[in-house]
This record gives C-alpha cells, structure tokens and sequence, in this order.
C-alpha cells in the first residue's frame, strides 16, 4: 500500500465516522425540534425519552473517537512504520 | 482554610444552608474565595516564571517546544473548551428550563469527533503555528495568510469578547469588585502568562484550570447525587414532581426548527476552526500524539457536560429557579449557589475561584492564538517574507500579545452588559463558516485554488457576519426594529454549505498549476508526517 492508498483509506473511515456523528446528533436535534412529546415521554419515572437520547449522543461520540484511535493506533501506524522501512530500503 | 476542613464543611448538614441562599455570600468579598483566588494566581505565576526561563525561541514561545504528551494536551483541550461559560451558563440553563442545556452540551461535544477524523492529524503534519500553514501548504502563501488571519482574528475577536464580558459580569456578582476592574485584573494576569511564558505556561495553567474544574464539578455532582441515593433518575423524578414534567423534555430554547438545526450545525463544524483549538495540535511531539490527545479530551469534555446536567437539576431542587433569577436573571449563579447550599460560604469560594481560573485561562490560549495569527501569519510570512531573525520574531510575537491584550481589556470594556451565550455562539457561526471550509477543501480536494481557499474564507468571514447584524437578535431584539431581514440568529445553516460552495465554484473558474501539482506531495507528508515540524 502508498502513502495515497493509506490517505484515502483514512479519509474514508474519517468521512463515515464523521457522517455517523452527524446522522446521530442531528437525529437528536430532528427530535428536539420535531417530536417534543416523543421527547418527553417517560422511561423509568424521572428518566425521559429525550435526557436518555442525549446522554446516549454523548456516548456515541465517546464511542466512535474511541474507534478511530483504535484503528489509526494500531492499523494506520503499523502501515505507515512498514512504508517508512521501505522507503529506508 | 485546608483541604480537610474544606471537605468537613462540604458534608455538614444541610438543614443548616437550606436558609442561607437569599441571604448568600455571592456578591460579597469574603476571606476563602480571595484566598483560592490569590493561591490560583500565585501557582500560575510560578508556573509562568518557571515556563518563562525555558521559552527562548518562537518554537518554544507558539508550541511549547512540541514536548506537551498525549495526557497533558489532552487535559490543555478541555481546559480550553470548558469555559465559564460552558460551566456557569449550562449548568444556569438547566437549572431554569431543565432539559434544553442538554442540547447545547451534546452540540459542543460533537464538535470533538470532527475535530478528530479530519483535522487534528493533517494540522500536525503540514503546519507550524497557524491553521493558515495548513491551508497554504500547496497554494500561495500572501494571499492566503491574509485572508485566513482575517477569519482567526474575527473568531478570536468574537470569542475573546464574549470571555471578557463573562469574566467583568461574573467577578462583580461574585466578588463584588466593579465590571471595569474585574476586566482589567483579567486581561493583566494572562497578558503575564503569556508574554512571559507563552504556550507552555499558557498549557500548564489549562491544565491546573482543567483539573480544578472537573474536580470541582465531580465534588459538587457528588454531593448533589448523596441527596438522592446516587440515582441520577431520582433527581430528575424530584425536579419534574416539583416542577411539572415539562422539565423533562425541549422547552422554549426550541421555538423554531431551523434556528435549533442552525445552531447545531455552527456547534458540531465550529470546534473544527477554533484557531486557539487547533493552534494546542502543534503542542505535541507527533500525530500519534495529537490524536490520542482528542480522545482523552472528548472523554473528559464529555464527562463534564454529564456533570453539569447534574448540577443543572440540582440547583433546580435544591435551591430552585425563583432564588437563582434572583441573583442573575440568566441563571448563571445557578452553581455557585448550589455549591453555598451543599457546603456553606467556602465550598462557594472554591468554585467562585474555579470559575475565575477558567475564564483566565480561556482568555489566555485565545490571546495567544490571536497573537500567532498577527505575528506569525500577517509579520514574519507578509511583512518579512519569512525571512526573519528569531530574535525578531520573539519580539513580534510579544508586542502582537500586547496588542491583543490591551484590546480584549478595551473590547470587554466596550461591550459590557452583551449577551455572552449569544456571542461565543457567533464565534462558533464565523469559526465554522470562515476557517472549517477552506481548511478541509484545501486538505482533501485536489482542485482547491489559491483564490477558492481565499473566497471561501473571506466569504465565511464577511457574509456570516452580515447576516448576523441582519438577524433577529440584533434587528429585533437590540435595535427593536418591527422584523429582521434574515430569519435566522444563528446564520450557520446558510453559511457554512455558502462558503463550501463559494470554495468550490471559485477553485473550479481559476487555474492554480502549482496548487494541484503539489498535491500529491501534500498528501505523502500529510500521511507520513515526513515534513512535520
């Protein structure tokens, strides 16, 4: 693999990762401006629909950074040593 | 006043403070607040003397020599995105209205992900100081750094502003000293830390604030969570059986659909072209660095939101709205109050000093990024062609600090008694519209010119801040005219796809020969890191 294979490998896991973000924070925004009743709907007493959602949006992103500095710290630098030991060679 | 006693004070019962709130120390001088105050002070400027001796060339001055790890910048980054009036103001809005801070906290922190994937390692590896390295790699460097210091000293202008008229309102409530002097007494501490000890000591100082902050939100969130056998729900059950259940869900913030989508969309892009934000990824050794340290911070600015939504509902509770509005009609006194009720006057002095640390430290990262931008974008790169001494270049970026300083003091002097909320907002609108577009074309897209970058930037620049003067917040709401031109307060949703789209029809019309030659080159380094410095 190149330099530039690897750069669009990156650039498309950061574009859906981000897209992932995007699809799962607006759909909280989306709720908020559209479905407040759904919103306000109660889980357990004192847990509604919509503290839930928007603690789970915090945790998403907790969970896709947690994603792609698992993939770049292992994957992307062992490709990028193996690139440089070539180029060395 | 100890640690030990400190904590004795927190756990005493509450019966005794449950009087206390109307009649508060808030407001009023008192002997523990003014003693965190000083030992805050104190520290930082030991830390800034000892950072001061190890500051000797620009390198050191703009980027701390590059040797800030993971952990530290990790921590530097929520210690500069937590400000006050994060703290303060969603912990102010919860306790008012309940559920609606709970959208600005996930906005702020989406903003993180994005900052992440596309922009924090590809800044490592092609720039020095300045986001305006990145966007000039392979395109032309004057015209470039003009426009891009243009967009940095706007955001910085508009956000600097905003923490300057937090710091005068918030220390006269809570100190009792006058707006003028408060401002004054802001913008000479950081101009000490970062004249003298630039971008290390400016770290160190965000890193003692980032800890001060979250540990004294977890105490604080502790302490509320004791009233309710730990169970966040019961809190809330509290609030709605007190309050209604329309505590529980979107309240007034969302009047209008596009305003709230608007807003979101300055929030999640805006992080993204934060000039003092993205000025902390030069910090660190390499992109390795760089990145984990965004991990550790979404982590820890995440977990903070978690905590203020706590402390939101338990000033709900526990002191309640009618008492708060009392002491500031934006409910900004809502955790300050709530930390007299929980543990008397000296828990409220430690996070009325906890909140003057944060915003003294916001202010400090953003004087520094303003300063980078004067000295090191329009001096060293324009004036000089960046063929400059590195004793001069020391000497411009001091004399760019004291610019920047002296004016935050006068603008914050100037714009006493605006909206703060309203204008980090509108730094966010302007950072998201002016720097984001062009950075990411200039990175990912080959066909990016010199004169797309340009247009976008400009365009970002000079359009969103027109639709601001021309949306209901100023037409209507400042200058009580009947209705605004532009429907929106917050012209993101406009101008954010606007100056991708400006970038782009721009880029497409001109020819750059050595822009999209350069490319490939770009791309190898933005990879491998080969050229970083």
């Amino acid at each position: 693999m190149s330099y530039h294979a690897l750069h669009h490998r990156r650039w498309r896991i950061a574009i859906a990762l981000t897209a992932v973000v995007a699809a799962v924070y607006f759909g909280f925004i989306l709720l908020v401006a559209y479905a407040k009743p759904v919103m306000g709907r109660l889980v357990v007493p004192g847990l509604s629909v919509g503290i839930l959602l928007g603690a789970l949006v915090i945790v998403a992103a907790w969970a896709t950074t947690w994603v792609y500095v698992r993939w770049a710290n292992t994957h992307f630098d062992n490709e990028i040593t193996r690139l440089k030991a070539e180029d060395s060679k | 006043m100890t640690a030990a006693d400190l904590l004795q004070a927190a756990t005493a019962p509450a019966a005794a403070a449950s009087a206390a709130p109307v009649d508060s120390a808030i407001g009023k001088p008192n002997v523990v607040s003014m003693s965190f105050f000083f030992a805050f002070i104190a520290i930082t400027l030991g830390i800034t003397y000892w950072a001061a001796r190890r500051t000797r060339t620009a390198e050191h001055f703009y980027a701390a020599g590059r040797t800030v790890s993971a952990g530290q910048n990790g921590l530097a980054l929520a210690g500069d995105y937590m400000s006050a009036a994060s703290f303060l103001g969603i912990a102010g809005l919860v306790s008012t209205s309940g559920f609606d801070g709970l959208i600005y906290s996930t906005g702020w922190l989406v903003g993180w992900p994005v900052v992440l994937f596309l922009i924090a390692e590809p800044l490592r590896n092609l720039g020095k100081y300045t986001f305006a390295d990145v966007v000039a790699t392979r395109l032309r460097h004057t015209p470039v750094r003009m426009a891009a210091a243009l967009g940095t000293l706007t955001t910085v202008l508009f956000y600097l502003i905003a923490q300057m008229v937090g710091a005068g309102s918030l220390i006269k409530l809570m100190f009792g000293l006058s707006y003028e002097n408060a401002v004054i007494i802001v913008g000479a501490a950081m101009m000490a830390y970062v004249l003298f000890g630039g971008m290390l000591a400016t770290t160190w100082v965000q890193i003692v604030k980032a800890v001060l902050l979250l540990g004294g939100a977890f105490l604080l969130a502790s302490m509320v969570m004791a009233h309710f056998q730990g169970n966040p729900a019961a809190l809330f059950a509290a609030a709605a059986d007190k309050y209604g259940d329309g505590v529980l869900a979107p309240g007034k913030l969302v009047t209008n659909p596009l305003d709230t989508i608007s807003l979101g969309l300055a929030l999640m892009f805006g992080t993204a072209g934060l000039p003092h934000i993205l000025m902390r990824f030069y910090t660190v050794p390499d992109a390795r660095a760089a990145r984990t340290s965004v991990f550790y911070a979404t982590g820890l600015i995440g977990g903070f939101y978690l905590l203020t939504f706590i402390l939101g509902f338990g000033a709900m509770v526990l002191v309640g709205p009618d008492v708060i509005t009392q002491f500031d009609k934006g409910g900004n006194m809502a955790a300050p109050l709530l930390a007299e009720f929980l543990g008397g006057t000296p828990f409220l002095g430690f996070i009325a000093a906890v909140a003057f640390a944060t915003i003294l430290a916001v202010v400090a990262g953003l004087t520094l990024s303003g300063a980078s931008a004067l000295s090191h974008d329009l001096w060293t790169s324009l004036v000089r062609k960046g063929e400059v001494r590195p004793a001069e270049e020391m000497k411009v970026a001091r004399v760019a600090t004291l610019i920047a300083g002296v004016l935050a003091v006068i603008l914050g002097i100037a714009f006493k008694g605006q909206n703060v909320a309203f204008m980090v907002s509108l730094a966010f609108a302007i950072a998201a519209s002016a720097n984001f577009p062009a950075l990411v074309l200039s990175i990912f897209w080959r066909r990016c010119t010199t004169w797309g970058a340009v247009a976008s930037m400009v365009f970002g620049t000079f359009v969103t801040v027109g639709l601001i003067a021309l949306s209901p917040v100023i037409q209507v709401d400042m200058l009580h005219h009947e209705a605004a031109w532009f429907p929106l307060k917050n012209p993101a949703l406009v101008t954010i796809p606007g100056s991708f789209l400006v970038g782009i029809v721009v880029s497409l019309v001109t020819r750059d020969a050595a822009a999209s030659h350069g490319f490939d080159e770009m791309v190898s380094a933005m990879t491998s890191g080969s050229r970083a410095h």
